[in-house]
């Protein structure tokens, strides 16, 4: 027999858990259903939870335009498996070495890596070094190097779990047994700290696939458009059509029109692709997103 | 072989191995940290910054001499303050209604749903956010006010909606967030302190208000250490993408990091951008270091670093 109390808090509960959930839904079902609408009856009707007139040619035109589409969605898809690749292997490597705090400088570059989590030289020096010091304007680089390869809190989590997870007696018989350090850590430490590495490599992949600040910053749409992701194409996207709203006068002059960008539905359907990969992996991996976030929540 | 190249052997592979980190730490933060001297300068790309005069403290003159200095430096710390109550607030109540919650499947299907949108990026939540609030094709004005035969909202042109919906999207993005790490700490009390609160007749909200927020307490300390740390910096996604950049919500969207990137990028203003971006690094560092004197005194569990 279940008290009435018990019933009552089940209720309430599951009554804002619903709410909430819904609110965390919703948005994206207005996404999808904005994408299959007829673009005619959206432009006049709006948006709408309930078109009167369904239609695919938003995704017409993305197959018709797949050429500029499909290529920032390779784009993607690269920068993403390049990034977390080159993301994993330095921050595995870097992690196990300064976990060695008896070989000299190791305190150090820790005590360093520690710093860049409290201080950092702000957007100004960062543009201005990457673009006029390393040269990374409309090269590849630009949307692969600047902030995301190697974050100070990951080298943390790796560290501590090296520590924490891999018994030193194993090293140190593979030492015995005459294994070099290389190879200790390729066949050993590495392979033992799959789960860690799933779950910062997972964390580093939606890092990159969601970014659209590097391209932002550090491609122009005249030299750097191959490098587009599909982030950036809808944050271009977005920019072309505020430079049109903000100066009408002067696009008239030049003869670029409004209807010369993507139409309302057919920027939905764009960006429904953008989220799909996410959203198509993400129940397969949701346990690692939630251990990176429990790890995340506390310190170190 | 003696001693010492036997050990310089030893150790050679882990210098390797902290190479390529090391190179990354000097390129993408150590360097432009030097390169936070440019707010002292006249900079003249051409020249580079080493050979760029001097000039004192002019271009901080020229920041603080704008009304802007106030608005973006008041913008930053209201909406992280802002944010900081009403994300807790929403995802403590939420992590506790979860836990309360028998049924796995149930419990399961509405973590795993109010965390997506955690995963999605501030451009494709701008996209969203234009569906509702455009103001020829929004949902908002089209199907809900229009209909009522009420006139339509402009809302990327009327600064006063703006703290509501921006914080509305803020707690969209990272409540499922938020209430994953409350509710790991949740799950972490022990039993027998309801157990024991339930022999003695305690309802469920006295063991709320009397076992679970007092346990969550460090926690919240946590958060609130971390928030104060970083009060000078905000998420420029969600204030660059979702008001998609409108002038005339600028008194209630700019922030810091909005303002560096408008001077830098825009106009190409770098005595403006980087007094702005040294007074926003510098003044952060500060309240780190003080935040955390402060937290070592009182609570030195809790201290950062």
């Amino acid at each position: 027999m279940k008290s009435k109390e018990y019933r009552t808090v089940q209720v309430i509960a599951h009554i804002f858990c619903i709410l909430l959930t819904l609110s965390a839904l919703m948005p994206f079902v207005l996404l999808i259903i904005s994408s299959f609408t007829d673009n005619e009856w959206a432009s006049v009707y709006g948006y709408s939870y309930f078109p009167k007139k369904w239609s695919l040619e938003a995704y017409r035109y993305i197959a018709y335009q797949w050429n500029e589409i499909g290529h920032a969605y390779l784009m993607s898809f690269v920068v993403t498996g390049l990034g977390t690749l080159l993301s994993i292997f330095i921050t595995t490597t870097f992690a196990y070495g300064i976990n060695n705090p008896q070989i000299p400088g190791m305190r150090i570059l820790n005590k360093a890596l520690v710093f860049t989590m409290l201080f950092n030289g702000g957007l100004v020096a960062t543009y201005y070094s990457y673009v006029n010091i390393f040269h990374v304007k409309n090269t590849l680089s630009a949307v692969l190097v600047p902030t995301l390869v190697m974050s100070a809190f990951n080298v943390i989590l790796v560290r501590n779990y090296y520590r924490s997870s891999i018994p030193e007696s194993l090293i140190e018989a593979a030492r015995i047994d005459g294994a070099g350090e290389f190879t200790i850590f390729w066949k050993i430490v590495f392979p033992l700290s799959r789960p860690i590495v799933a779950t910062i490599g997972l964390m580093t992949a939606l890092s990159y696939w969601n970014d659209w600040q590097n391209g932002f910053y550090y491609l122009s749409e005249r030299g750097g458009k191959r490098y587009y992701t599909i982030q950036v194409l809808l944050n271009t996207i977005n920019e072309n059509i505020q430079v049109l709203v903000q100066n009408a006068s002067k696009a008239a002059s030049i003869g670029a029109k409004v209807s010369d960008l993507p139409s309302t539905t057919i920027r939905m359907a764009i960006a429904v692709i953008g989220i799909l990969p996410v959203i198509a992996v993400y129940p397969f991996f949701q346990k690692y997103f939630v251990k990176g976030i429990t790890l995340g929540g506390v310190k170190e | 072989m003696n001693k010492k190249s036997m050990n310089w052997k030893r150790i050679l592979p882990f210098y390797l191995m902290v190479l390529p980190g090391t190179i990354y730490m000097l390129v993408d933060k150590y360097i432009p940290m030097f390169g936070i001297i440019i707010a002292f300068k006249k900079l003249d790309v051409r020249k580079g910054i080493l050979n760029s005069p001097w000039c004192g403290f002019k271009n901080f003159e020229f920041l603080f001499q704008s009304k802007d200095a106030w608005t973006i430096t008041r913008n930053t710390i209201f909406y992280n303050l802002l944010f900081f109550v009403t994300g807790i607030a929403v995802a403590i109540i939420f992590a506790i209604l979860l836990n309360e919650i028998t049924s796995k499947k149930a419990s399961k299907t509405y973590q795993t749903v109010t965390l997506l949108p955690y995963l999605m990026s501030w451009v494709v939540i701008g996209y969203l956010a234009y569906a509702y609030l455009s103001a020829d094709t929004g949902l908002i004005n089209k199907s809900i006010l229009e209909p009522v035969g009420k006139e339509g909202i402009n809302w990327y042109q009327e600064a006063k909606y703006w703290p509501f919906i921006l914080t509305f999207f803020n707690l969209w993005k990272s409540v499922g967030y938020t209430m994953i790490i409350f509710l790991s700490s949740i799950v972490g009390i022990s039993q027998d302190y309801f157990e024991a609160a339930r022999l003695d007749g305690a309802t469920k909200l006295q063991q709320i208000r009397y076992i679970t927020l007092p346990l969550l307490k460090p926690t919240i300390i946590t958060l609130m250490i971390i928030m104060v740390g970083q009060i000078f910096r905000s998420d420029f996604g969600l204030f660059y993408q979702v008001p998609r950049n409108s002038g005339s919500l600028y008194a209630a969207t700019r922030t810091l990091d909005v303002y560096v990137y408008q001077a830098l990028l825009k106009y190409s203003d770098y005595a403006m951008s980087s007094a702005a971006s040294f007074y926003q690094s510098v003044v952060g560092l500060i309240l780190i270091l003080v935040v955390n004197k402060v937290i070592k005194k009182t609570s030195p569990d809790s201290a950062l670093f």
